[in-house]
């Protein structure tokens, strides 16, 4: 003790590492605890996807038993259906309506900044929300069906809520308002940001305004398409309040979704290994969407850097 | 990119656009509506028209009088859930953020771009491979089926957005200034107390209208990790619904929905421009 102070009789008396000790902890500690629960919890998931736990998690080896049990069950199958088409045609769907909203919007409106509002508000509700309202008014007995049929319309038809077929299709119609708006913000920044030079020369040229559009503004906005449509996908992907709210999965099985499943096969069957493994198989999915968008990145920025 | 005129172009354009912005207020409206009609009015009709006689009494009804299961003290409990983790929780996950992106971009220390690479995951990790870890470790530290729980659970998975918001904000401070902060001897605390924290309006708005309208709309963990009367708002809603099957009671019900949707509606109309910013910033991670 007393040598530690003779040696460095300048310094304070606390070493420096218990004075930086308030620093270390804020700075490690929370990022820590974040990293940890990322690396931990997948890998917990994962370890218990290969065990036969039930009720509670007990180890045990079972390879890919629940894998295969996921895999081939029906609900599954439905599951996996559905987030293809689901998937794909909400996200071309809002792709295409976003762009098509940033186009209008970009063509010097007045009120723009309360029409963008207008589509951008469905993004602060919750899903619950948004779901419980679009459950009613595509609700035949309801909705939009019963008040044409008020009118006098009687033979008017809307009831894909309650149609195996089409029920899906009420929940790509629910994530399109919701989401549309989410793309056009992108869309519109992107739009903003191409150079105005080039686009004078072009008019100068004598290129129209839809010529403009087709051979310059469009092309130079598809990295910004890559963004949305990965995005969305991620969305599609993990889609679970809005179909809850919505259809609650049904008629019968109809609309369910992989995030259902998960949540169905851990906490309403108590089949933990299942549940699990049905997870890991989401996780698959998003990487399959994650992986190539991150490759097209890196190789987008080394560009960049070697440009 | 054009001149302004009344070519009929135009005229087609702003028509479109008002279709449109129709279309998406309608939902909203139709809600709105519902919530002054009474439950009767509705059952005659649709869910579509508007109030014969304004039925205020339904907002008082979802507030503190219709019945979920056997409590019928209304949705104002879970509102009041709701507030106490979605306010505590998007605090601390901020403050925490804010330390921590400053920590990674402009303190530098070993380590700190691995790190920030793994909390970043946490941006895509689905809620679905943190489900059973989380059960099982709130089980343990008992705070299964407590707001503290959600409230710790939104804090530490609410740290991977607030680190990336900071982050990518803090890197455009100019290095020079912490160095001589640091040559002149401030501490880690003091530069982030004297110099980061006053250039940090903007980034800590856009970093709290984010986390509470994430946090209160979330649904998946308040309906896993909570039950009864310990659950949030969203979780409320769908038992309502589910609690009122049998005999609807859709002017009620819509006053519920307006309710627990205005906190967030209210943020986004007071700082819709920071929301938004937001969202891109999420985007381009």
């Amino acid at each position: 003790m007393t040598n530690a102070v003779s040696i460095r009789p300048d310094r304070p008396a606390l070493p420096e590492w218990v004075r930086r000790l308030p620093e270390y902890l804020m700075i490690w500690v929370p990022l820590l605890l974040s990293a940890a629960h990322l690396v931990s919890f997948s890998l917990w998931t994962i370890w218990i996807s290969f065990t036969p736990s039930t009720l509670v998690p007990v180890s045990g080896w079972v390879g890919l038993r629940n894998y295969s049990a996921v895999a081939a069950s029906r609900n599954w199958q439905i599951a996996f259906d559905n987030l293809l088409l689901f998937g794909s045609s909400f996200v071309l769907l809002s792709l295409v309506t976003g762009l098509a909203l940033a186009i209008l919007l970009d063509q010097r409106i007045r009120g723009e900044n309360v029409l963008r509002s207008i589509f951008l508000y469905p993004l602060a509700v919750s899903f619950v929300v948004t779901g419980t309202v679009w459950s009613w008014l595509l609700n035949p007995g309801l909705g939009i069906q019963k008040l044409v049929h008020d009118l006098g319309w009687t033979s008017f038809k809307f009831d894909w809520l309650i149609d195996r077929d089409m029920a899906i299709w009420t929940i790509v119609i629910a994530a399109i308002w919701q989401s549309s708006g989410f793309a056009m913000a992108l869309f519109l920044a992107g739009l903003r940001s191409v150079d105005a030079d080039i686009i004078k020369a072009a008019q100068i040229d004598g290129a129209g305004p839809v010529r403009i559009y087709r051979r310059i503004i469009l092309p130079s906005l598809w990295p910004i398409t890559i963004t949305v449509v990965v995005i969305q996908l991620q969305f599609a992907i993990s889609t679970f309040d809005l179909v809850r709210a919505l259809t609650n999965g049904g008629p019968g099985i109809a609309t369910q979704l992989p995030a259902l499943v998960v949540y169905d096969l851990m906490f309403q069957r108590s089949l933990l290994g299942r549940g699990a493994a049905a997870a890991v198989l989401m996780l698959l999915i998003l990487l399959a969407v994650l992986l190539p968008y991150a490759a097209w990145r890196y190789i987008q920025r080394r560009r960049a850097a070697h440009a | 990119m054009r001149e302004s005129s009344f070519a009929p172009s135009r005229i087609l354009i702003y028509l479109v656009v008002l279709l449109i912005a129709a279309a998406w207020l309608a939902p909203l409206a139709v809600v709105v509506l519902n919530s002054l009609r009474s439950n009767e009015e509705i059952a005659q009709g649709s869910m579509i028209g508007w109030p014969q006689h304004w039925a205020w009494s339904n907002y008082l009804t979802a507030w503190s009088g219709f019945c979920v299961a056997e409590t019928c003290a209304g949705i104002r409990p879970y509102m009041l859930n709701s507030a106490l983790i979605t306010i505590p929780a998007t605090i601390f996950s901020t403050l925490l953020g804010a330390i921590a992106g400053y920590a990674v971009s402009l303190w530098r220390f070993r380590g700190d771009t691995w790190i920030y690479g793994i909390v970043t995951l946490g941006l895509f990790l689905p809620q679905q491979m943190r489900l059973l870890p989380w059960t099982i470790v709130l089980r343990d530290i008992g705070l299964i089926n407590t707001l503290a729980g959600l409230v710790l659970i939104h804090t530490i998975q609410g740290l991977s957005f607030t680190t990336l918001f900071c982050r990518n904000y803090y890197v455009a401070i100019p290095h020079e200034l912490i160095r001589a902060a640091r040559i002149d001897g401030a501490g880690f605390f003091r530069i982030f107390w004297r110099i980061i924290l006053p250039l940090s309006g903007p980034i800590l708005v856009v970093t709290v209208i984010w986390q509470f309208t994430h946090i209160w709309n979330e649904f998946l963990y308040g309906v896993t990790f909570t039950s009864g009367q310990q659950q949030p708002v969203t979780a409320a809603l769908i038992a309502l619904s589910a609690a009122v099957a049998d005999i609807p009671q859709h002017g009620v019900q819509s006053a519920a929905v307006i309710i627990a949707a205005l906190p967030t509606l209210l943020i986004y109309l007071l700082g819709g421009k920071y929301f938004v910013r937001g969202l891109t910033a999420g985007a381009v991670k």
